[in-house]
C-alpha cells in the first residue's frame, strides 16, 4: 500500500527551500526528449520559489548524495545494455532512496531498468535496479511496438488525468506488491492487455509516458515537487494555485488528441 | 498481347502505358485543385507497372544517384540537380519531400511525354532523394551508381521506432548489393562513416575541416555517442549533435580525412563564405543559404558531383547560383516585409535553424528576430511532438522581438517556448490568422522568420506565396 500524504501535515514551503534533482544517465537515456522533464521542473519550481540544484550522473560517475528527486529517461536496447550493469549495481542505494521517500520519475527504458529485470530483443536478461516490482519482456517476432498518444487516470488521486505519448516495444508486468501508477483510458500502457500504466511506489513513479510528460501535466509535476520538498524539509508543503494557462491549454489539447487518435482501452 | 521485355532502348509497352495513365491522374488532380499531385500519379502508374522502380534506375542513360539521411535530402538533391544541369546533363529528380517509392515513380511520370517516352534519355541522370527507412526496400531495384549518405539523427521515432534500426537497415542493404556503388559519405557523422566498412566500391568522403565553426557547448540532441566497438566516442570538435571530428580511443576508428572539404567557413545572416578543397583543387564558394548545415549539404552535392566526374569549377558555379529548395529558407516579399520559411523536422535541424538565426547579427549589430513557430502533428510531421524539448530553443530567448505560435499543436509550441523563457504574443492554431498576427508584429521592412514542421510549412508557404503573388508549388520550375 502506498503511503498517500494528506494535507493535514505542515502547510506551505519554507522560504529559500532548495531541492536536489539528479538526472541519471541523461546523456545516454534521453531518446524521447526526456530533458523536457527537467526543464519543466526548473521552470515550475522557480515560479513556486523553490530552488533547484540539478546534478547529472552518468556512466562511471558516483551516485550523488542526498537527492530529493531522481530522473531517468528512455533509451534504445543498445543504450539500455550499456547502462544496465552499472545501474543494477546502484540498486541497493536507489531502493534505499525510494524507501526513504525520495521522489522519482523513471520514463520508458528507465522505468524498465528500475524494475527487477528486462529481457531484451536478443534474449539477454538485464538485471534492473529493483526499485519497482515489475518485469519487462521485449516483444516477440510479429508483436508490434506500442506507439501513440496515451491518456491515463492516475491511481494517485491528486494527480488525476495524465496525458503523453508512448513508444515502447517492451511489455511490462506488475509483480504482486506493485501498484499501477495509472489506468489506461486511451492507448496501450504497460502491456496492452491488463489496462495498467506504470507503477508507483511511495514517491517514486515509473511510466511509459513521455511527450515530455511533465510540461503538460502540471498536477503530476506538482506532486513530484511536493514529495521532493517533503523529503528535503520533512514537512509536506501545500502549493497555492499558479497562473499556468499555457500548461493547461497544452494539457487539454493533448487530451483531445489522445481521445481522437488512440484506441479506447477495453479489457 | 504480351509486354515487350524492357531493353536498354527504353520503357516497355506496359511501363509506357502506366506512365501515360499517371499523367492523366496528375492532370486530373491539378484540374480539381487537389494540390500538386506528387503522390497519386506514382500510385496509379506503380499499380499498373510495378517494375517502374527498376525503370527509375535503369532508364536514365547516365544512371542514378540516391540521396538519403535525416536532414538535407531535398536541398542536396536540389543542388546536385543544379550541378548536373550546369554540366550539360538532364537531371531526373523526384519532387520535394516526395521521397517514398511512389515519389520515384512520380518523377518518371513527370518526365514522360504523352506517349510514355522520356526525352533526352541518354543525357538523363536520375537524382533521387529517398526516405532513410525506405531506401533499403528500393536500393537493389534502383541499383544506383552512387549513393549519398548525409547524416542520421533522431527523427520521427513514432514512425521509425528506434534510430539503430535505420542504421542497421543501411548496413544490411549495402552488404546485400551485388554491384559496387560509389558511396558518398559524411566523414563527420560516425553513424554514416561506419558504412564504409562494408563498401565494395569507391568511397568519397565529405566533411567540414574548419574547427572555428565547432560548437562551444554540447547540444542535447546527440545520437551517436558510442562506437561500434562499444566504447564512448570522443570529439575533438563538434559541429552539430554527434557530428564532428570524432575518434574512438578503444578501437582506433576515427574520422577519415575528407576528399571534399570545407577548409574555412564564415557564417553570416544569409549564407556562408567557404574555402573548399575538392580533390587536389582549392576553390572559393558562396553558399547562398544560411547555417552550417547548408554548407554540409553543399559539400555533399559537390562530393557526389566529384564522384561522377564533374569538373570542380562547374560544380562550384552551379551551387553558388542555386536558389533555395522548396520551403528551405525560401524568401518572399509580402508588402514591405520579407518572409523567410524554415522547415524544421527534428531537434538537430531545429538546433541548426536556431544557430543560423543567431549568426544573423545584421548590419545594426544584434537585431531582434520576429518569429512564427508552427507545430503540426500529422504523420509527415511526426505525431509525437515531444522532440521540441530536445532542441535548444533557450538560446533564442535574448533575441526574440516577437513570437507567434501556430499549428495543430500551437499550445505545445507555446508552452515549449515559454519554458525556454519566451512568451508568445499570440497563440493561434489557424495559419492565415497566425500569419496576419506575426506580420503585424514584424516591423516594416523587417523579416519574419517562419519555422514550421512539414505539413505546416506546406500550408504557410501557400499562404505566404499567395500574398507575395507567387504561384503554387506544383507550378514552380523544377
Amino acid at each position: 500500500m502506498n503511503e498517500t500524504p494528506t494535507a493535514t501535515e505542515t502547510p506551505s514551503t519554507p522560504l529559500g527551500t532548495s531541492i536536489r534533482v539528479v538526472s541519471l544517465y541523461d546523456d545516454v537515456m534521453n531518446v524521447y526528449a526526456d530533458r523536457g522533464n527537467l526543464l519543466a521542473i526548473q521552470h515550475r519550481a522557480a515560479k513556486r520559489g523553490i530552488g533547484v540544484e540539478a546534478i547529472a550522473a552518468s556512466l562511471g560517475d558516483a551516485l550523488p548524495e542526498a537527492p530529493d528527486l531522481v530522473l531517468i529517461g528512455g533509451g534504445q536496447d543498445r543504450e539500455q545494455r550499456r547502462i544496465a550493469e552499472e545501474l543494477g549495481g546502484h540498486g541497493p542505494a536507489l531502493r534505499a532512496w525510494a524507501d526513504e521517500g525520495v521522489a522519482m520519475l523513471a520514463v520508458c527504458g528507465g522505468f524498465q531498468l528500475f524494475g527487477r529485470w528486462y529481457r531484451d530483443t536478443s534474449g539477454q536478461v538485464l538485471t534492473g535496479a529493483g526499485v519497482f516490482d515489475v518485469t519487462t519482456v521485449a516483444p516477440g517476432p510479429g508483436q508490434e511496438r506500442c506507439i501513440g498518444d496515451i491518456l491515463v487516470t492516475s491511481t494517485v488521486p491528486e494527480i488525476g488525468e495524465v496525458v503523453g505519448f508512448e513508444n515502447h516495444g517492451g511489455r511490462t508486468y506488475l509483480g504482486p506488491s506493485a501498484t499501477p501508477f495509472a489506468h489506461v483510458e486511451y492507448g496501450r500502457g504497460n502491456n496492452g492487455a491488463d489496462g495498467t500504466e506504470g507503477v508507483v511506489y511511495r514517491s517514486a513513479i515509473g511510466t511509459y509516458l513521455h511527450g515530455s510528460v511533465l510540461p503538460k501535466n502540471p498536477q503530476l509535476l506538482d506532486w513530484l515537487l511536493t514529495m521532493a520538498v517533503r523529503h528535503r524539509t520533512g514537512a509536506l508543503p501545500v502549493f497555492p494555485p499558479l497562473e499556468d494557462e499555457l500548461e493547461q491549454r497544452a494539457h487539454r489539447a493533448a487530451v483531445e488528441v489522445a481521445r481522437r487518435r488512440s484506441p479506447r482501452f477495453a479489457s | 498481347m504480351p509486354d515487350s521485355p524492357q531493353t536498354s532502348r527504353g520503357a516497355s509497352l506496359r511501363q509506357r502505358a502506366a506512365l501515360v495513365a499517371g499523367r492523366v491522374a496528375r492532370d486530373a488532380t491539378r484540374r480539381l485543385g487537389r494540390g500538386g499531385g506528387t503522390a497519386l500519379p506514382g500510385l496509379v502508374a506503380g499499380r499498373l507497372a510495378p517494375d517502374l522502380i527498376e525503370a527509375a534506375g535503369a532508364l536514365p542513360g547516365l544512371g542514378a544517384v540516391t540521396v538519403t539521411g535525416t536532414n538535407g535530402k531535398t536541398t542536396t538533391t536540389h543542388l546536385l540537380a543544379a550541378i548536373a544541369r550546369e554540366a550539360g546533363w538532364e537531371p531526373l529528380t523526384n519532387r520535394s519531400g516526395s521521397n517514398l517509392a511512389r515519389g520515384l515513380v512520380t518523377a518518371l511520370v513527370d518526365t514522360a511525354d504523352g506517349t510514355g517516352d522520356i526525352d533526352r534519355r541518354a543525357e538523363r541522370l536520375g537524382i533521387y532523394e529517398v526516405d532513410e527507412a525506405v531506401l533499403p526496400t528500393v536500393f537493389d531495384r534502383l541499383r544506383p551508381r552512387a549513393a549519398v549518405f548525409l547524416n542520421l539523427f533522431r527523427d520521427q521515432l513514432d514512425r521509425y521506432g528506434e534510430i539503430d534500426s535505420v542504421a542497421e537497415g543501411w548496413a544490411e542493404m549495402l552488404a546485400g548489393a551485388d554491384w559496387a556503388p560509389t558511396l558518398v559519405l559524411n566523414a563527420d557523422d560516425p553513424s554514416v562513416a561506419l558504412l564504409a566498412e562494408g563498401a565494395t566500391g569507391r568511397v568519397v568522403w565529405f566533411g567540414v575541416d574548419d574547427p572555428e565553426v565547432a560548437l562551444t557547448g554540447i547540444e542535447h540532441a546527440s545520437d551517436a555517442r558510442f562506437c561500434r566497438c562499444g566504447a564512448r566516442l570522443s570529439h575533438e570538435h563538434q559541429f552539430m549533435g554527434h557530428v564532428g571530428h570524432w575518434s574512438c580511443a578503444a578501437c582506433g576508428r576515427r574520422r577519415s580525412t575528407p576528399e571534399v572539404a570545407a577548409t574555412r567557413v564564415r557564417l553570416d545572416a544569409e549564407g556562408s563564405d567557404v574555402e573548399a578543397r575538392i580533390g587536389d583543387a582549392s576553390l572559393s564558394l558562396r553558399v547562398p543559404t544560411a547555417g552550417l548545415y547548408s554548407v554540409t549539404n553543399a559539400l555533399a552535392a559537390l562530393a557526389a558531383a566529384h564522384a561522377l566526374g564533374v569538373p570542380s569549377d562547374v560544380a562550384i558555379r552551379a551551387v553558388a547560383a542555386a536558389g533555395p529548395a522548396f520551403g528551405r529558407q525560401e524568401r518572399f516579399t509580402v508588402g514591405r516585409r520579407q518572409v523567410r520559411i524554415w522547415l524544421a523536422k527534428n531537434p538537430a535541424g531545429l538546433n541548426e535553424i536556431v544557430r543560423a538565426l543567431l549568426a544573423a547579427s545584421g548590419t545594426h549589430g544584434v537585431e531582434p528576430r520576429y518569429l512564427l513557430a508552427m507545430l503540426n502533428d500529422g504523420i509527415q510531421d511526426g505525431q509525437d511532438v515531444s522532440w521540441i524539448y530536445d532542441a535548444d530553443l533557450e538560446r533564442l530567448a535574448p533575441r526574440v522581438g516577437a513570437l507567434v505560435c501556430s499549428g495543430d499543436r500551437a499550445d505545445d509550441m507555446a508552452l515549449r517556448f515559454s519554458i525556454g523563457g519566451m512568451t508568445p504574443v499570440a497563440v493561434i492554431a489557424e495559419t492565415e490568422a497566425a500569419l496576419d498576427a506575426a506580420l503585424d508584429r514584424t516591423p516594416t521592412s523587417g523579416t519574419l522568420d517562419v519555422i514550421a514542421t512539414y505539413t505546416a510549412m506546406i500550408d504557410v508557404r501557400e499562404a505566404v506565396a499567395r500574398r507575395a503573388g507567387v504561384g503554387s508549388y506544383w507550378e514552380e520550375a523544377r
